[in-house]
Parts: structure tokens; sequence; C-alpha cells
């Protein structure tokens, strides 16, 4: 046990039941998993990923590299979580991962002999020839060694969740810039979020043994944040990291709903991802330890000083009995003065500064010094220390390095910012401006003094107030230490043999930084690459810098002319289940559903996806199999009696204006202002580039007021596109254009027996003499008012019934049942494709965007005497001739043949290669009312080639079935049903 | 990103589609010809910085909008109704 006997921020009080790798840990509220490591004297706590060398916890943010476990059992396991991370909870189960058979005894470290050979790049060199065995053979291998913790195949079934806010100012980190910031904006009234990546509000003020205005700097934290929590207009969000920055001060943040609980309350998310929309935000991220760079500097015990210290102080644990600290700056003396003063020996303190006057204490000073090498495989044992008098082993079972401190400048880097080089701080820190509406203060924007936090953050969120015109309430700054940052930055300890780790996570060292320098990817964006230095899910948080630093070193060109790679969102990993939130299965994807939808399906009827609607595909009826029976049936109702069929999902669009009649010229190829009022009109609208864009019907209700159809598909699409029409095109015309797809119910009745039927039900029963072909009209629909046409999409005498959509149940049912009297009954989708295909009527399988009307037989129906949309187009060379592929109808010469919709035409002799390519089938299916497949398709000058004999073959079916080009439509070709 | 709709107020980019170039807005008399028409159809400018577009509030009050936007920061420098424009 490392536990100290008194202090820290945690409840000694309680004890969790906390598991790693089957081990039974002390620990209390207030522990992460990493600090529960440490107090109960576990070092290793994981391997590498490329060498599988034993790791420890090297920090205690969520920068750490080293420290990944995975949490969880079975579907709900999580991997790669930090440790550092991880709050500690009663049923907390973790495991180390990247290592076999035990994390003791990895087999797998034998990497760590061959290193040699899997320096940067080696997958580049090593697994060259022969060719075809890097996919077979030496990328799954290496894919299978390396590598980090696996997800559990079973899907999660975990609830996530999306979240939005709003607010005036997003402050970003609650550290003493932060918690100014929030406390400036929120006295002023203003609309604040407060977030912070930690579970305790506070920053570094948790981590160190600072004074704020005479009281502890946690003890100042907490009044803080108590103050903030009883503001009704500032929302604190811990557990939550702002992960990326977007345009329009647009931020996401990663919200931790219920990671810290063993049991999730009811109905609350694991995560929530957060969009926040700010006005103005403050980056307080604080800033990020650099460890330093000498040979193994990986073990277990070799900790960042600033982490050491959170250990220490935050949590109270010792993370050792004999330490050494190793800096070369300033702050890394406080690590050695805490350490002493919590009782742990502390061996040396070793600065790397020549001119440095070391601060007195129990230790023994070493200026001009530096560690050149460790001992220790599973964890820290001793250090060899170079200094005046020469090189020397001190045994240490705990090693503090800070390399300096880097600003958590990234999300000022997120839309294209580059950071500026402070050779005073030797480090980056974030370019003025280079988010809109985003300020940094305290450490992220370079200002390290707790004095500095404290007043760069109230003077960050007073300028964002003075931008948005709130008044400020001036904020006094409470007195606090303000030492100056000194530092002589050591990118690495040179003259030393061995590896010495930049990035722990992807194993990347000097060495790997040199080669790369060495063979030319001297760029920083390049070495990245080759080395992979920063690539891990770390980001490279604890080693970016000092990598381009070393490699501004090895190639002479300074660190500003260097320069950073990108940073990109988001900052730590974001589970893809909380950015999918609600997207698996049906999530909250939106449905629709017919007005007659109970009904259909209490009737049996199986559904199918038409975009958002649910239409019923067919209605099988007791010893059916499979949906040919049923839809040969259906057909036949509708052939031979009377089919009834929920057609609500065609668009419906009310055009009315003293322009109406002028406005559809414009926009169907046809004329629609010679339509009488009570006559319907088949038409066809082209986009402005001449192809077909849809064709319905326009039907005249009065002088001044039309009803489009548009076909199912593309509704949105049109009605897009007539707003565009009439916004844009010709604002002049005095016309109003809406969408009453969901205002009005729609069946069609169709078959022989239609008639009869609708008379049924109408007050005024229709004849064919007073109500032919192409009419339309108001009804009275059994005391409903709705309306009556006479169109069809199947080739019979139908009629389509309107009622107002809450009337389309009752409507839907009572035709049905008059249906069922008369010999017919509903039929559904496929019954409704057979039919139409039968007539050789179009849908969107035929009007797929490359066909012009010439291409369709409905060339002719571009008026000659009018302009419309499309017009100009439809004529240029090219979109017509015997080069196009036109509309033709097919059958088998075998009567048992089939045609599949998908299949290529080619000439009897010719093999079915791409050249030999004359067109293809669009739509097929059997025709029970010919007995035989039918089918639509594009054939190369097909007009002209009625009576050829050719080949329809589907290579994904394995079909090719002898075929002949023969007029549409295939049933009734004169009419006759339709208009009698 | 968020636009201004000059109608329904300050929105969320998802609530709106993008239409295309707002040459769309100037369409060409019928006899202007092929060449003119393809212009409009297919030529665009592809500025580094202000460019103006047409978008819709799609999810809102479906009114065509004119947005003049950065391309390079994304910053929306305009909007306005087309109707109003094109009147």
């Amino acid at each position: 046990m490392s536990r100290l006997a008194s202090g820290g921020q945690i409840d000694r009080s309680r004890d969790l039941d906390v598991l790693f790798d089957g081990r039974q840990l002390v620990a209390h509220p207030g522990d992460t998993l990493a600090s529960a490591l440490l107090a109960n004297g576990i070092r290793l706590v994981g391997r590498s990923f490329k060498y599988h060398r034993p790791r420890g916890i090297l920090a205690a943010g969520s920068e750490e590299p080293n420290a990944l476990v995975t949490i969880g059992h079975h579907a709900a396991r999580i991997p790669n979580v930090r440790a550092t991370m991880q709050e500690a909870h009663d049923g907390l189960v973790a495991f180390s991962q990247n290592r076999w058979p035990t994390l003791g005894l990895d087999l797998m470290a034998v990497n760590d002999l061959a290193s040699p050979f899997l320096g940067a790049g080696f997958y580049y060199k090593t697994f060259m020839w022969p060719a075809a065995f890097w996919e077979r053979l030496y990328e799954p291998l290496i894919r299978r060694a390396a590598g980090l913790g696996r997800l559990d195949t079973a899907p999660d079934r975990d609830p996530h969740e999306k979240a939005f806010a709003f607010c005036d100012l997003l402050v970003i980190g609650a550290g003493p810039a932060g918690l100014m910031a929030a406390l400036t904006a929120g006295r002023a009234g203003a609309r604040v979020i407060l977030a912070d990546e930690d579970f305790r509000l506070g920053g570094r003020l948790n981590a160190e043994r600072l004074e704020i205005g005479g009281q502890p700097g946690a003890a100042w934290a907490a009044v803080a944040v108590a103050e903030l929590a009883a503001m009704p207009n500032l929302r604190l969000m811990p557990r939550t990291t702002v992960t990326g920055t977007y345009d329009g001060g647009t931020y996401g943040a990663l919200e931790r709903v219920s990671e810290h609980v063993g049991l999730p309350p009811e109905h609350a998310p694991r995560n929530a991802f957060w969009r926040i929309v700010a006005r103005r935000a403050v980056l307080a991220a604080g800033a990020i330890e650099r460890p330093l760079a000498f040979p193994d500097n990986d073990r277990p015990g070799i900790m960042l000083a600033g982490a050491l210290r959170a250990y220490l102080n935050r949590w109270s644990v010792a993370p050792g009995r004999r330490a050494v600290v190793f800096t070369d700056n300033d702050d890394g003396w406080r690590t050695a003065r805490d350490l002493a003063d919590a009782g742990v020996e502390v061996a040396a303190l070793v600065d790397s500064r020549e001119d440095v006057t070391l601060p007195e204490g129990p230790w023994r000073g070493h200026a001009g010094a530096a560690i050149t090498g460790t001992r220790g495989r599973r964890g820290l044992k001793a250090v060899r220390l170079r200094d005046r008098a020469g090189e020397s082993w001190i045994e240490a079972d705990c090693l503090a390095v800070s390399g300096g401190w880097n600003p958590a400048l990234h999300l000022s880097c997120h839309m294209n910012g580059r950071p500026d080089w402070d050779a005073a701080i030797a480090a980056f820190v974030p370019a003025a401006g280079a988010v809109p509406g985003l300020v940094a203060a305290g450490a992220a924007a370079g200002a390290f003094s707790t004095r500095a936090a404290l007043s760069g953050g109230a003077a960050a969120a007073a300028a964002a107030l003075a931008d948005l015109g709130i008044a400020a309430l001036p904020v006094e700054i409470p007195e606090a230490e303000d030492a100056p940052t000194r530092i002589a930055p050591l990118w690495r300890v040179r003259g030393a043999k061995g590896r010495a780790w930049l990035d722990f996570q992807n194993d990347v060292t000097v060495k790997d930084v040199a080669l790369a320098a060495r063979e030319n990817f001297a760029a920083v964006e390049h070495m990245k690459r080759y080395t992979t230095l920063g690539m891990a899910t770390d980001q490279g948080k604890t080693s970016g810098v000092a990598g381009l630093a070393v490699l501004a070193e090895l190639t002479g060109r300074g660190i500003a002319a260097t320069g950073t790679t990108t940073f990109r969102p988001p900052y730590t990993p974001v589970p893809i289940a909380a950015l999918g939130a609600g997207g698996a299965g049906q999530g909250l994807a939106p449905q629709r559903f017919l007005p007659a939808h109970d009904a259909i399906a209490e009737a049996g009827a199986v559904f199918v996806e038409a975009g958002l609607w649910y239409r019923p595909s067919h209605y099988p009826a007791p010893g059916e199999t499979g949906w040919r029976p049923a839809c040969d049936r259906e057909v036949g109702h509708v052939r031979n009696a009377v089919g009834v069929c929920d057609v609500t999902t065609l668009g419906k669009i009310d055009v009315q204006g003293p322009h109406a009649a002028e406005f559809l010229d414009r926009v169907y190829a046809n004329t629609i202002s010679t339509l009488a009022t009570g006559r319907v009109r088949y038409g066809l609208m082209l986009r402005e580039d001449g192809f077909v864009m849809d064709d319905g019907t326009a039907a005249r209700l009065g002088e001044m007021h039309f009803l489009l159809t548009t076909t199912t598909a593309a509704a949105g699409q049109v009605m897009a596109h007539l707003e565009f029409c009439a916004q844009c095109l010709w604002p002049e015309l005095d016309v109003a254009v809406l969408s009453v797809t969901e205002h009005w119910a729609q069946v069609a009745v169709a078959g022989p027996r239609s008639r009869d039927l609708v008379n049924d039900i109408l007050a005024r029963p229709v004849s064919d003499a007073d109500f032919p072909f192409m009419a339309c009209g108001e009804a009275a629909v059994a005391g409903v008012a709705g309306r009556l046409f006479r169109i069809s999409f199947s080739g019979e005498h139908a009629y389509e019934i309107a009622v107002p959509a809450g009337h389309g149940a009752a409507l839907y049912e009572r035709l049905v049942a008059g249906a069922a009297a008369r010999g017919g009954g509903a039929y559904g989708l496929e019954a409704l494709n057979v039919l139409r295909i039968e007539k050789g009527l179009l849908t969107h399988a035929e009007l797929h965007g490359r066909t012009t009307a010439e291409d369709l037989g409905l060339g002719r129906m571009i008026a000659t005497a009018k302009d419309c949309i499309g017009k100009v187009n439809a004529a240029r060379p090219g979109l017509s001739g015997p080069r196009r592929e036109q509309l033709v109808g097919l059958a088998p010469l075998d009567p048992a043949g089939q045609l599949l919709a998908g299949a290529h035409l080619v000439a009897p002799g010719a093999d079915p290669l791409a050249e030999n390519d004359l067109g293809y089938l669009t739509s097929a299916c059997h025709s029970p009312t010919l007995g035989h497949d039918i089918a639509l398709g594009f054939l190369r000058d097909g007009r002209a080639r009625r009576g050829a004999v050719l080949r329809a073959v589907c290579r994904l079916r394995d079909r090719d079935t002898a075929c002949r080009v023969v007029p549409l439509p295939f049933v009734d070709p004169e009419g006759g049903r339709l208009r009698g | 990103m968020r636009l201004i709709c000059p109608l329904c107020g300050e929105r969320d980019l998802r609530e709106f589609v993008y239409r295309g170039a707002a040459v769309l807005l100037q369409r060409p008399a019928p006899e202007a010809g092929a060449a003119a028409f393809l212009d409009y159809l297919v030529t665009r400018d592809n500025p580094a910085g202000p460019n103006a577009e047409l978008w819709q509030h799609e999810g809102g009050c479906r009114a065509w909008l004119r947005v003049v936007r950065d391309t390079r920061d994304h910053a929306v420098l305009e909007v306005a109704l087309a109707r109003e424009l094109a009147r």
C-alpha cells in the first residue's frame, strides 16, 4: 500500500469494489482507476503497442498514453479506456490489454528483442516479397501482434444520446482561468456553460498545494464551483470534454454521463454527444506536461512530475518510496518539495540546466546533469545519473520527469489555425483569432502562473462580454502565486546509448525520428506518418512537440520553422456509438404511415419500405406461400373485378393563384393552361438539363386552382423544384404552391366493377357520360367533402377518391369491404407494379435521371409553342436519335423464360460484354394476365428494332434469356378497358 | 455552421439544403440559345473567397435563400430571400 495516512480529495469512509485483472483493489470515492492502481502498489498496468514493453501510469489526465484498459465484460466492454479518466465505482471491472497470456508474462514481448528490425517504416521495407504475402500473411500477422484493446463483436446495447445546447459563453476547462472566466460572465448574467473533462472541477488547483487569497487552491475552487452551481444562468458540465471546434461557434462535446457508476440510472445514456453553439468561448484547457527523452525512459515508475504531484496531493498516493526528480525547468522543483513534504525520500533533484541554483531541501541537487538510463524491467529500480562527476547509478523506484508544459491549444487549431512558437516558455501558444469568437486564457494561452491564470480568465470573459454588449461587473483577482516560467528545454539527452521514447503509445523513439530525417521524411507531416509519432489514440499529447523539436534539432531548422502537425477533432477519443446515437436500427429515423395503415396491417399485409413510407407489398391469403400467388391474385382482382389500393403516398401539390396555369405551362413540358376545369391531364416535368424529372397528373379543380400528383419517390424533389421556380425564377407570377400530401388520403379503385363500387359511397353517383376518363371534381363521399378523379395507373376503368386524411382509414375499409363483396379486394405494391408494367406505365425505375422524353417515346409531349424548364437543353444534340437507348417492351421467346430487372441486352451471337451492350431492363415481372414474364427496358435505337430477338443476360443471378422486342403496352393496347 | 434565415432567424445548418450556385437565379431567356443555357447550368466559378450560393430552408419556411459565404472560412456574409432579389 502506498496510500498516505491522511489528506487528499477522497472519501476514505467508503471502500469501493474494484477489480483489475481479477485482483481486488482498495479504492475510495474520488479515486480514478489510475490512482487506485497506484494506491494499491500496482505499477505495471499495460504493454506497449509494438514492442510490448511493460508500461506504467505516466500522467494523471486525459493525455495518458500507457495506462489503457478494457472496462466491463462482453458486448458492453469498452477497450482503450484511460485509467486516469475512469472514475472508481462499485463494481468496476478493468482488464489490462495487449498482452498474452498475462500482463506480467507477455510472450509477445519477444517483439522488443526484434526491435532493430521494427523501426520506423519497417513494414515498407521488411515485408516486401513476395507481394501477394502482404495482404494474406504479413498484414494480418502484424495487426494481430500490435494493437490495443479489442471490441466485442456483439452489438453494443448501451444507450447513447445526442444533445444540444446554446450559450453566450462557453468556458472550456474549469481550472483557475476557467473558473474566473465563468465567475466573471456568470455574475454578469450571461448564459454560460462551463465544461471540464474531470469529474472534480478546479483543474490544477486540486493537484497543487497552492494558495489563492489565503486559502488552499482546492478550497477556493470548491467555493467558486458552489457559487457557479447556484447561478440559474450557468450550466456546469463536469465529465464533459469539448472535443472539437466547428464553423459558426459550434463545439462538439462528449459528456460521460454514466461511465462513473456501476449501474446507470434508468434511461440514462452511457455517453451524450453535445453540439454546443456558443456566441463566444474561452479556451482554458490548461497545459500538458512533456516527458523527457533519455534511454529507457518508459519504465513503470517513471511519471510526469506534475502528475506525481496530482497523485500525492489530490489522491494522497505516494507512487514510490525513493524518488528522483529530473527536470529542465523550475516547475519540476515543486515535485521534489511536495514529495519530501509528504515523507517520500527524494534521492536527487536533477536539473539539466547548467546555470541554475537549485532549491535547498532534503535531497542532493545536481545542476547541469541528466538521467542517461534506467533499470527495472517491470518497474523502475535505478536510474543512471550523469553529472559533472561522471556517471553513477541511484536506486529509485520512482522518477518524476518534467520537460516543460505545452498549452492545451488543440481546439484553437481545429479550423486550420497554426499555433505560434513562444521561445520564452519553449512552447507553442494559440494564435490569436484562429477560431472566431474563441480566446485562450491561462495555461492554455501560455500564462502558467496561478495569478496569470486567474486574471487571464477574468479578462477573456470580460472581453467576450464587451463583444456581446453585456455589462460586466468588476471582478477582483485574488492573490496567488505568480512565479515566472523558467526553462531551458532539453528535447533529448545526448550522448547516451539506448532507445529514448518520444511517443509511448505508438512506440516511437528518438532513433525513429532520426531515421525519418535521414530518409528525407523531414517535413513534420511526413515524419509523423513515417514514424507514426502522434498517431495513436492519444494523438501525441505528450509526444507531438517533443517529436517535432527533435526533428528540428536534427535538421537544424528550428522549431518555429519546423511547425506542428495538424490538430483535428476529436481532442480525445469519442465512441462511435455516441456520435451515431439514435442512428442504429430504426433509431430516430422518421416513419410515414398510410392513413389506413392499421387496417392494412390487420388484413395481414406484408409491408415494404418506400422511402420513409410503409406500403403494403401484398396480402397473403391462407395457404399462399411467398408473394407471387398473392400478387397474381390481386392483379386478377383489378383485371376481372375491382381492386382497392391506398395511394396516399403519391405527392400531392396544390397550386393556386391567378397565374397558376401560366406557371404550370412553364414547369411542365406539355401545355396545362388549355385544360378545362374538371379535367385531368398527364404531365411530364423536365429538369433544366433536359432530362425527365418526374411524371404525374395535373387536375384542374378551378380556374385558378390545380392539384398536381407526383410519383412517391420524387414528391420532395418536385416540391422543392416548384418552390425554386416560383420564388427564384418567376416571382412576378402570382401563384402559391403547397404540399398537401399529408392532408389528403387517396385511395385507388380499379377494375371493371370500380364504378359500381364508388357509386356505393358517393352522394351523387357518377356515370361514364358525365364523369368520363380523365374527369375530376369535388364529391361528397359518405358524407365527407372529398374529391374524385377518373385516372388509372392499371389500365383499367379506375377512380381515385381523396378525403381529408382523418377519414382515410374509414374510406379504405369501406372500399375494401365493398370490393370483396364484388369479387375483388385490396391490392398491394407488387400487384400495382405488375399492373403498370403490363400497361407500359413509368416509375422511377424508368425515370432514373438519365432518360429524356425522347428516350421514353414522349418527345412529342414537349410543347413547341411555349418555353418550359428543360426545353432548350432537351434539344441538345446527343439527347435524341438512334444512338440513344429507347424504352421498349420485352417478352421471352419461351413463355417459361425469366426476365430480370438489371439484366443487360446483347445480340444473340454476341458475348455479354460491355462493348456489346445494347441496353438494359429496368422493370420486369411475371404477367398473370399474359401468363409469361414481361419487362420494360432501354434498348439502343429500340423503337426501330421492334420484333428483334435479343438476349437478356443477368450475371448476378446467372440468367440468359432469349427475348423479343414487343410493342407497348402489353395489355389492352387500344385502351378500351381504360376508357370504357 | 449556422445561417440566419430572413424569415425564421438564426438556425442550424441542418435545417438548410445547399442547392447550388446563385447563378441559377439568372435563367437565360429561351431564345438565348444552347450555349447560354450550358453556361447557366454548368459553368461555375470556384472562388477562394466570397461565393454567392442558393440554399433552401427546407426544414423551416422553405424559402430559397441567396447566401454569400466565404469559402475559405465558411463565414456567412449575407443572406437574402431569393424571391426579393429575383423581383
